[in-house]
């Protein structure tokens, strides 16, 4: 306050900043590593999009070219966006709604199980274990779903799961919905146990009985942070996500039926070193990801209100 | 067993009027869907114990026939084959994990206070690029940032695995989100009081942050603790665990059992962060229920 005075002759702005330089003292430590190694190069990162990059000698400009490019005469890119917005679908809202359904189960229960139950459901998303569905998925007789469903007698010959076109989305949408239990599930787990337990008290003091009317009038509207935490991680894993199907289903799938926008991007980047192309497709998969979750914190934020 | 679990089940009804029959139908539920996610670790686990001639026999079975520790002795053979004794990768992986982990939480904590309870010129627009941050992923970033820590000179160095990892706009919101919902009243009478901000967060409101906090802890150990060195460093002396355990185990399928036993050698400590973590978690509410 006293340094406000003294600043007369200065700006308001820059008054409220010096009120606030305990806020920029605390921000210091974060922002330095948060601007050097990711804000530089994201901003560097940019301009890329517009040029023609491959590594070894400089980028050079070539305007809106990757873009028409992309849009115009890449049928696998069109193919690729398809696959996004299917697999976007099937594990964005899918595993949104599971991990808050199970934060919320396994909330039910005795705080031992609660651990318990959460490690199980938490677990896939620590594990790095390609190795184990490829097993599980493989093509001959070994493969633990295909003797398991000869065994049934519900198929005669062993299906080609990871090559077979007709499979390899599939499988690679119920992989992913397994690891997909990550941060979103356990940002809710942590946010399910800071709700004041007054307002449970005082809830049934107002007459709420069920589990529902819990749910519905005290834990959703106390939860509105990390359920929009949990939806932009979300948004993130399904659309982000190629990984999985390289490690599973291989690089390319069959057909480009499991290529997702960001495995087109890797594909031109890390194996085509075209790296201007690459990023325009980044930007573009960037700009879906961006418009997705201003809707998504509109109609929170409506409910929650 | 089943009584016992039933009597468990009873103790954790909030109100005496709950219906044990519900809480019986969520641990059911909870219990089959758990088998199904459990499914592939359980296989890893026991794939990590079979010996070589038991990985591909038809049918394949869901135990080990002769269980052994093979696989586990075949690996650390091939780490001790490494010019570099193993304890020095162990030492490695442990002193970056651990930095990381206490700088990332330690930072995102006071960063988060400040951007969700204090109101200052940039506050919207840093709140902002946060969450453009965790949105935007760029194949091209990986080269800038190489670019830019070879400019700094980090490249061969702990820099290199350490100081990137430190600021995780995805660590700051999760604890932004957690601490927005501390109500003012209480960040006012403290200041009312006349404590500064470091004071009011780390004293008034961080211990009551212990889940969020105690999540961030898993996350940031987790991802720590996956560092791959990659092209960040060359000399053998500042490798990590996972890099040289993936080395060892790729070499494709002929050697699973050895793929799987460093998996699952990965994931044990994890684990261990993530019980005593989520304790600490589960016990918050336990807590907050004897106060009142």
């Amino acid at each position: 306050m006293a340094q406000g005075k003294t600043e007369k002759k200065s700006s308001s702005l820059w008054r409220s900043v010096k009120q606030n330089k305990a806020c920029y003292a605390m921000l210091a430590p974060f922002m330095l590593f948060f601007i050097v190694f990711t804000v530089v190069p994201v901003v560097m990162s940019l301009p890329m999009g517009f040029t023609d990059f491959n590594m070894a000698q400089p980028p050079k400009y070539v305007g809106l070219s990757n873009y028409t490019t992309l849009f115009l005469s890449d049928k696998v890119f069109i193919r690729s966006i398809r696959v996004t917005l299917v697999f976007a679908l099937f594990t964005g809202p899918i595993s949104y709604i599971l991990c808050f359904l199970l934060a919320w189960l396994i909330n039910e229960l005795h705080p031992k199980l609660k651990t318990i139950f959460t490690l199980i459901f938490y677990a896939p998303s620590m594990a790095n274990v390609y190795t184990v569905w490829q097993l599980i998925f493989s093509g001959d007789m070994n493969g633990y779903l295909n003797s398991f469903l000869i065994n049934l007698g519900l198929i005669n010959s062993p299906v080609q799961w990871l090559t077979d076109g007709r499979y390899v989305l599939g499988v690679t949408i119920v992989v992913q919905l397994w690891i997909s239990l990550g941060a979103g599930f356990l940002a809710l787990r942590a946010g399910f146990q800071n709700i004041d337990r007054t307002m449970y008290e005082a809830g049934a003091i107002e007459g709420i009985r069920t589990r529902w009317q819990e749910l519905i009038y005290i834990v959703i509207p106390s939860m509105g942070p990390q359920l929009m935490f949990a939806a932009v991680m979300q948004i993130v894993s399904s659309f982000t996500a190629g990984t999985v199907a390289q490690n599973l289903v291989g690089f390319p799938s069959t057909d480009y039926k499991a290529h997702t926008i960001m495995t087109h991007a890797y594909d031109y980047g890390w194996v085509r070193y075209e790296m201007g192309y690459a990023s325009a497709i980044c930007m573009i998969l960037f700009v879906v990801m961006y418009a997705l979750n201003r809707l998504i914190s509109k109609l929170l934020s409506k409910y929650m209100d | 067993m089943a009584q016992i679990n039933t009597a468990k089940l009873k103790a954790s009804n909030r109100q005496a009027g709950r219906k044990i029959g519900g809480t019986v139908a969520i641990f059911v539920f909870l219990t089959i869907l758990g088998l199904f996610m459990a499914m592939p670790i359980y296989l890893t686990v026991i794939m990590s114990i079979k010996p070589v001639e038991e990985l591909f026999i038809f049918p394949p079975k869901l135990y080990a026939v002769r269980p052994t520790l093979d696989n586990f002795r075949d690996m650390f053979e091939v780490l001790h084959q490494n010019r570099v004794p193993f304890s020095r990768y162990v030492f490695n992986s442990v002193f970056v994990t651990l930095t990381v982990t206490l700088c990332q939480c330690v930072f995102a904590s006071m960063a988060a206070f400040v951007l969700a309870k204090c109101k200052f010129p940039g506050s919207r627009l840093l709140n902002h690029i946060i969450v453009i941050a965790l949105l935007y992923q760029s194949n091209v970033i990986y080269i800038m940032q190489y670019m830019v820590m070879a400019k700094l000179r980090m490249i061969d160095t702990y820099m290199a695995l350490i100081l990137p990892s430190i600021a995780s706009p995805m660590g700051l919101f999760l604890m932004r989100q957690s601490i927005s919902q501390v109500p003012d009243s209480m960040i006012e009478a403290a200041k009312v009081d006349g404590a500064g901000y470091f004071r009011i967060c780390w004293q008034i409101v961080m211990p009551n942050q212990k889940p969020a906090l105690m999540t961030l802890i898993i996350f940031a150990f987790q991802a720590a603790w996956n560092i791959q060195t990659g092209a960040l460093v060359f000399q053998e002396q500042y490798k990590t665990l996972p890099t040289v355990v993936t080395q060892a185990a790729s070499s494709g399928m002929a050697r699973a059992g050895i793929a799987m036993a460093a998996a699952v050698f990965m994931l044990i400590p994890p684990i261990i962060v993530f019980m005593i973590a989520q304790k600490h978690v589960i016990e918050t509410m336990a807590h907050s229920g004897i106060k009142e």
